[in-house]
């Protein structure tokens, strides 16, 4: 087969960052490539470099054998390379063919509607999907999301597709369906570009590997020389992985329970409807779902960023959900959440006063209206040894630590405090495996301390391996609980796409 | 070929330091062909500028009197800065405030100094935190814009202003000037080395030095600084966001209506017409140029106190417009702006590329 | 009477109605753009100067549109292709736009031309009470009319409207699908300060045939306010200011006929209601789906790592 692309000693950085390093790699024709690594491994740039929205500092790249030289994004789609982004490229405002036809080349500036609106329908129909072209984006599924920025590179013809680990947001099912279009795709002779960390799916369709590993391409390996076993040693190489061990402790004690919760959005619709939660002292309680299904709704409850517009939240037996008692109940709650960057830390301040951000009006850290500046600092100088933060020169403005660093600090302040529920939303997402599970150990470790936690994941692997019960969410519902020791990955799929209900564990 | 631009990885100190003296000196050059444009000799107008305002006991005496206002302005802006809050309502603030002071000046009746001048000093700061206090309640309760709310209400400041010097307040032995009666000796400031220097601006000093003190030291201060930093953290870590937008504004506008006391108090002894010629628009560029520093603010103010003074010179000597001082401090703002760029990024050239 | 006041309306709005397009051009392609104020009055200016000299309307309006485009184009820079701050940027803009026209207006104060005259529409005008106030104006009034339709249109009938939209709501998705970002962001900022201009041509030519400094009197604030009161959308602009010129046309209506309320209490009446409008339209955007443009403000970094 001959090479569609190949690209050769790719070098990019990033203030502080080597994110790729001597990257060489190839796709041919009619081949579904594989890339894998996990996060921070420089996956995404490479991409990002493939679409030209990234300059690479160093580095080949040749199309059909040409050297070529992308600059911008037009560039790109001019060579036939096209990319669903993890972070989808759509406007939710606007309609589902609005989307679609900023994409499409040549069309005239007065346009005729209806003509360009039967060539996408027709394409649509060509797939058996189901889109309403003039709904606007916001108020389809995550998963029909994805849908559209692939309809948005078939209409252009593209050549090469790449696929930015695309079955995140997808039941098992749905993930199913989509592979089955991608060998389509690939039997028409189109290139595509696989991203993911998710094993198994590698092994179901990948026609080659290439493993990257913090930025290093490490090798290439074609579908009869690697095994899901030899995938993960190259992965992981000789990196330290944290050991932890889960011991099942959980009592019968309830601390958390939420009965017929509701929370509405911005735009008027429920979020949470009606939604029941128990959680139970020394527990693990895992929340399946597929994302955009309420799981940023109950965290966001349970933080206190949201109220709810119906429904009680009960907190060992006493119903806390409109009193005083719920704020500082609710402020004893532990939290990670999901995007550190954007609401876990103050990014311009230090690692001490990032530490002190839920206490600082603490005795330990203020002395009438004053700072006290050295208990701030000893705090500080404590917990970066007990957590081993990588925290740079005193006073350093936190942004510029690694996100395994800032989570450690998020993770130092929510749990010095020995709180009594964690609510973890998507706590490892971003990380590298070595930051991953270290977020686990200390998930487990307070779990053996009594400590309840609320562990909201998209992996289901993830899932079945911390949790002591599962519950799985779907429309701001509660589906049912399964048991990660009896249940298969296709039980829960059903209950994620709202198909089987589930029982009580 | 195609240029390409790369975030730097901490931009230096020094670069952050050269770059505000750097603009002004290049917006003092681009308004050197304004400057020519219209008739005068740019090199010549400069020079009136510094003799006139340092060149002597007097002019430096003046520039002190013009720093002055400046101060408490800026000062109240820039505490909004901290939470990225944008006050544009000092000039209002600053009226509403020498109003207040006035109307306690005027009708009190009260004979005590010290008394008197408390009780002005509380109602400019009262009366000007009130009014930025409107924006800041409305931003805090429904998002509403406050750049919009605070610059609408200069204008209805402004008019209200009017509205009492051209009526009801109007001195009747003034001549039906837009002034009111003298205020007593009882509520004015004291005056220094036979100038008009006040002790408005030791008034100003100190307060820079309280303001450095709350954002530095105090819970209060660092609340404000995570807000600003990221406000969605700090509502998550319990903070009140609301309640504290409203604070803060209510204090920026407090202190930028302190600035409208020691006017009336400390110089002109009188409500008029015209009572800041656009002190409050200046103070949004000296909180801007000075980042986040009350001793910032202190240094840009004489700065600025500089430009004033000399921009009275030119229209007394060369008959500009004072409004040229506004062209100036656009300019200034433009290439501040500019020249930010260039700390943060550098440029690259690519090769190749078919497209733009 | 109600004739008098709507003509009065119409004619109290219109520049307020190009300030507010232009601005809604700005914003729609994410750039929010506070320097209105000054580029009215760089408009004004220009205009004057340019009929001034030309003795041609036509060219004085063409005038203003350049300046102003002109100086539209220093927001421009500082704003995309810099990723300078957009509210200090704007802020300066108001502010060297005061200083610039007050230092090279000052040979033009005093100065007479004979500006815009009314040019009845046969027929039409001859309509009971909007007759007269909608097809007995002048041409400028006539532009404006269709300037609202063009930029409808373009907004949602055309390819280069929808890549604009793009813009302001989310650029990379624009830059994925091969829109030049920088070029469309650019060229909105200075059409729609372009636009702003003619608004300020509006005053020095149409409203009062002269130059005065500081002529524009926070009518671009008022158009930057009406713009979220619009939301975003060019019809509605016309609604909103006509709205501001019907309370200008009877602020002045009520001093024409003498009351005993202050002059000044009665000026303050338009940014007193613009700061109502502004709450309400503000209040009405909280719920349900904003209209507003999702990345408005935020500069755009390719390279920017989230």
């Amino acid at each position: 087969m001959a090479d569609f692309l190949r690209i050769e000693h790719i070098r990019k950085t990033f203030p502080g960052v080597v994110a790729l390093d001597d990257v060489s790699f190839s796709v041919a024709s009619g081949e579904i490539h594989t890339l894998l690594g996990e996060n921070g491994a420089g996956k995404s740039t490479l991409m990002n470099v493939l679409t030209g929205l990234y300059h690479p500092d160093r580095g080949e790249i040749r199309i059909d054998g040409e050297k070529i030289s992308l600059t911008s994004p037009r560039d790109s789609l001019a060579y036939g390379i096209g990319m669903v982004h993890q972070h989808f490229m759509l406007v939710p405002a606007h309609s589902v063919f609005e989307n679609i036809l900023l994409a499409l080349d040549n069309v005239p500036n007065l346009f005729n509607r209806k003509k360009y609106q039967t060539k996408v329908q027709n394409l649509i129909d060509e797939f058996g999907l189901e889109l309403d072209l003039d709904m606007p984006v916001w108020k389809l599924s995550i998963g029909a999301q994805q849908w559209i920025e692939l309809i948005k590179l078939l209409m252009r013809d593209c050549r090469l597709l790449i696929l930015d680990e695309p079955t995140a947001v997808l039941t098992p099912q749905e993930a199913d369906r989509l592979f089955a279009v991608l060998e389509r795709l690939k039997n028409q002779g189109k290139s595509i570009i696989f991203i993911s960390h998710k094993m198994r799916e590698v092994m179901q369709i990948s026609d080659r590997v290439t493993i990257l590993k913090k930025g290093h391409s490490i090798t290439s390996l074609k579908r009869d020389e690697f095994d899901e076993n030899k995938l993960a040693s190259l992965m992981i190489g000789d990196d330290k992985i944290p050991q932890w061990q889960k011991n099942l402790q959980m009592s019968d004690e309830i601390v958390l329970e939420i009965q017929q919760l509701s929370v509405r959005n911005d735009r008027g619709l429920a979020d949470l409807d009606s939604f029941d939660l128990e959680l139970k002292k020394g527990e693990i309680l895992g929340i399946a779902g597929v994302a955009g299904n309420g799981q940023k709704a109950l965290a966001e409850v349970l933080t206190g960023l949201k109220t709810a517009s119906q429904g009680r939240i009960m907190a060992k037996g006493q119903d806390i959900t409109s009193s005083d008692a719920k704020k500082s109940y609710i402020a004893g709650i532990a939290h990670i959440p999901e995007d550190r960057k954007s609401i876990g830390i103050a990014p311009d301040m230090s690692v001490d006063d990032n530490l002190i951000m839920k206490s600082f009006k603490n005795g330990a850290f203020s002395r009438w209206i004053f700072q006290d500046k050295k208990a701030i600092r000893r705090n500080a100088n404590e917990k970066i040894e007990q957590f081993a933060i990588k925290s740079g020169p005193d006073g350093t403005p936190i942004r510029y630590l690694s996100g395994g660093n800032i989570q450690k600090v998020i993770i130092a302040r929510e749990l010095s405090e020995k709180p009594a529920v964690l609510v973890a939303l998507y706590p490892t997402r971003g990380l590298d495996i070595g930051s991953a599970e270290y977020v686990h150990k200390v998930i487990a470790d307070g779990a053996d301390q009594g400590m309840g936690t609320i562990l909201i994941a998209e992996d289901l692997d993830e899932l079945l391996k911390l949790s002591d019960r599962i519950a799985v969410m779907f429309r701001g519902q509660l589906v049912g609980y399964v048991d990660p020791r009896n249940t298969t990955r296709e039980e829960i799929g059903l209950m994620m796409s709202g198909e089987k209900q589930g029982g009580a564990v | 070929m195609k240029l390409v631009t790369e975030r730097r990885e901490i931009s230096s100190p020094l670069l952050r330091f050269l770059t505000p003296i750097g603009s002004i000196a290049v917006a003092l050059f681009v308004a050197g062909f304004l400057l020519l444009a219209s008739g005068v000799d740019p090199l010549a107008a400069y020079k009136d500028i510094i003799v006139e305002s340092l060149g002597s006991m007097y002019g430096l005496s003046e520039t002190l009197v013009k720093t002055t206002p400046l101060i408490f302005a800026g000062l109240g802006v820039s505490l909004a800065f901290r939470m990225q809050i944008w006050n544009i309502g000092a000039e209002g603030q600053i009226y509403i405030g020498a109003m207040a002071a006035s109307g306690v000046a005027l009708f009190s009746g009260i004979d005590n100094h010290w008394l008197m001048l408390l009780l002005m000093f509380t109602a400019a700061f009262i009366a000007g935190g009130s009014w930025a206090g409107v924006a800041g309640f409305l931003r805090a309760r429904w998002q509403v814009n406050e750049v919009i709310v605070t610059l609408l209400m200069n204008y209805i400041a402004i008019l209200f202003v009017d509205y009492l010097v051209y009526g009801p307040w109007k001195d009747p032995k003034g001549f039906n000037f837009p002034l009111t009666a003298q205020f007593t000796d009882s509520a004015r400031l004291a005056e220094y080395f036979d100038t008009r220097l006040h002790s408005g601006f030791f008034l100003a000093l100190f307060v820079a030095l309280v303001l450095y003190l709350f954002m530095e030291r105090t819970v209060w201060g660092y609340q404000i600084k995570v807000i600003g930093s990221n406000p969605k953290a700090a509502q998550y870590a319990g903070m009140k966001t609301g309640t504290t937008i409203f604070m803060v504004l209510f204090l920026s506008g407090a202190i930028a209506g302190v600035a409208g006391f020691s006017e009336v108090a400390g110089l002109q002894h009188r409500l008029q017409h015209g009572i800041s010629p656009g002190y409050g628009y200046t103070a949004i560029i000296i909180a801007w140029l000075a980042k986040r520093s009350a001793i910032g603010v202190v240094i840009v103010s004489f700065l600025m106190g500089v430009l004033l003074v000399g921009g009275d010179s030119l229209q007394i000597y060369w008959q500009l417009p004072i409004a040229l001082v506004y062209a100036f401090q656009g300019l200034i703002l433009f290439f501040l702006l500019a020249s930010d760029f260039f700390v943060q990024y550098r440029i690259k050239l690519v090769k190749g590329g078919k497209y733009a | 009477m109600l004739e008098i006041l709507l003509d009065a309306t119409v004619r109290a709005g219109t520049p307020i109605l190009f300030a507010t397009l232009g601005a809604i051009i700005n914003e729609r392609a994410g750039i929010i753009n506070l320097g209105i104020e000054g580029l009215m009055l760089i408009g004004a200016l220009a205009g004057f100067a340019g009929t001034h000299a030309s003795g041609s309307l036509l060219v004085g309006v063409l005038a203003a549109f350049i300046v102003t485009f002109l100086a539209g184009s220093i927001h421009a820079v500082i704003t995309v292709q810099l990723r300078g701050n957009q509210i200090v940027s704007g802020l300066a803009m108001t502010m060297f736009g005061i200083g610039i026209t007050a230092l090279f207006g000052k040979g033009m104060v005093g100065q007479t031309i004979a500006g815009f005259e009314r040019v009845a529409i046969p027929l039409l005008s001859d309509l009971p009470v909007v007759g007269k106030a909608v097809f007995n104006q002048n041409l400028l009034i006539y532009f404006s009319f269709l300037l609202v339709f063009i930029i409808w249109f373009f907004f949602y009938r055309t390819r280069w409207g929808l890549a604009v939209r793009t813009l302001g709501e989310n650029p990379a998705a624009a830059d994925t699908c091969g829109v030049p970002v920088n070029l469309y962001k650019f060229l909105a900022v200075t059409v729609g300060s372009g636009i702003v201009g003619i608004g300020g041509a509006y005053l020095s030519l149409a409203s009062t045939p002269m130059w005065i400094e500081n002529m524009s009197a926070g009518r671009g604030w008022i158009a930057v306010a009406l713009v979220i009161f619009a939301g975003w959308s060019s019809p509605k602009a016309m609604l909103g200011a006509y709205l501001f010129g019907g309370i200008t046309a009877m602020q002045l209506r009520f001093q024409a006929m003498g009351t005993t309320v202050s002059a000044h209490i009665l000026q303050m009446l338009p940014y007193f209601f613009t700061i109502v409008v502004l709450v309400v339209s503000t209040m009405r955007l909280q719920k349900g789906a904003s209209q507003q443009p999702e990345s408005l403000g935020l500069p755009y970094d390719r390279e920017d790592r989230k």
